[in-house]
């Protein structure tokens, strides 16, 4: 577990450290190699995952106050 | 049946956002690098809020014109999720600036704090902050009303010098500012690149699209509480 934290730690830390050095290269460093091995996949399905849960979750509340405006009436 | 096709139309536009923004091509530049991207999400956040805050002074208006406490809670939760699109666009600006203006030894917090785009967006937030605690301090429905009514539209009257004009006029680490070669970024077609275009304008319709749709849940909401003030 501890390990597994601390090469989680050095991943971000390396990645912070790549954006810092990226700076002052004379090509604008971009993701690629994040690209190349279609790791940015994972990336999009996290955030579509969130956004359709986020999606669902407004969807369920409006069908909620559908239902109290009719018991209303 | 009332028409749902804007709700479907705001989830497509962004998982557009999404999928297009994180794996279509970029334009490469320096410092920035792959954070442009954050122009798909930071950006719109303050686009949105204006748009909503443009809703509200527009109930604001049409309260004052009639009177009827509908176009009150309409303006009021339009400028509810305007200020929470606020928050959260500054919340995500303090991010990006965190790793992209603070980029040679001279640029240090104190240059960041001192920047006037954070301190119009700041004002403005707070304005319109003020705005919450003046409805919050009535007991009288149509006394608070009536003056938080006035109140929104001079909110908004600050709105656009605060976040716009001022920090054109001084100098700025945001873009847009007078020094840099961005004149007006992401309205001006020659400035934006065509590729960030592609995404960008449908990501402040679909972000929009979603505050409104939050707006409509709790403006339904207060109408179902308020049943008994109103009277339609």
């Amino acid at each position: 577990m501890n390990k597994k934290l601390s090469r989680l730690f050095m991943l971000v830390f390396g990645l912070l450290a790549n954006m810092v050095v990226s700076a002052q290269e004379a090509e604008p460093q971009m993701a690629d190699i994040m690209r190349s091995n279609g790791k940015i996949y994972v990336v999009v399905a996290v955030c579509l995952t969130i956004l359709l849960g986020l999606f669902l979750y407004v969807y369920l509340i409006d069908r909620k106050i559908n239902r109290l405006e009719n018991n209303k009436d | 049946m009332k028409k749902n096709w804007w709700k479907i139309l705001s989830l497509l536009l962004l998982v557009y956002t999404i999928v297009g923004g994180l794996l279509m091509d970029v334009p490469r530049l320096f410092i920035l690098n792959e954070t442009i991207r954050n122009l798909y999400f930071h950006v719109c956040m303050w686009f949105g809020m204006m748009i909503l805050f443009t809703i509200s002074f527009y109930y604001s208006i049409k309260y004052l014109r009639g009177f009827n406490l509908r176009n009150d809670i309409f303006a009021q939760q339009y400028a509810a999720v305007g200020a929470f699109f606020g928050i959260l666009g500054y919340a995500t600006g303090t991010l990006w600036a965190n790793y992209t203006w603070v980029t040679d030894q001279s640029q240090s917090l104190g240059s960041i704090l001192k920047e006037p785009k954070l301190i119009g967006a700041a004002i403005a937030l707070l304005i319109y902050g003020a705005y919450f605690v003046l409805r919050g301090s009535f007991t009288d429905i149509d006394k608070k009303a009536r003056i938080s009514a006035v109140y929104n539209i001079f909110a908004f009257a600050m709105l656009f010098p605060s976040i716009w004009i001022i920090p054109r006029l001084v100098g700025s680490l945001h873009p847009g500012a007078p020094g840099s070669d961005s004149g007006n970024p992401a309205l001006n077609f020659k400035d934006i690149d065509s590729r960030l275009r592609m995404v960008f304008y449908p990501a402040v319709i679909g972000w929009t699209l979603l505050g409104v749709w939050i707006t409509t849940l709790k403006i339904r909401l207060q109408l179902l509480k308020d049943k008994s003030l109103i009277n339609e």
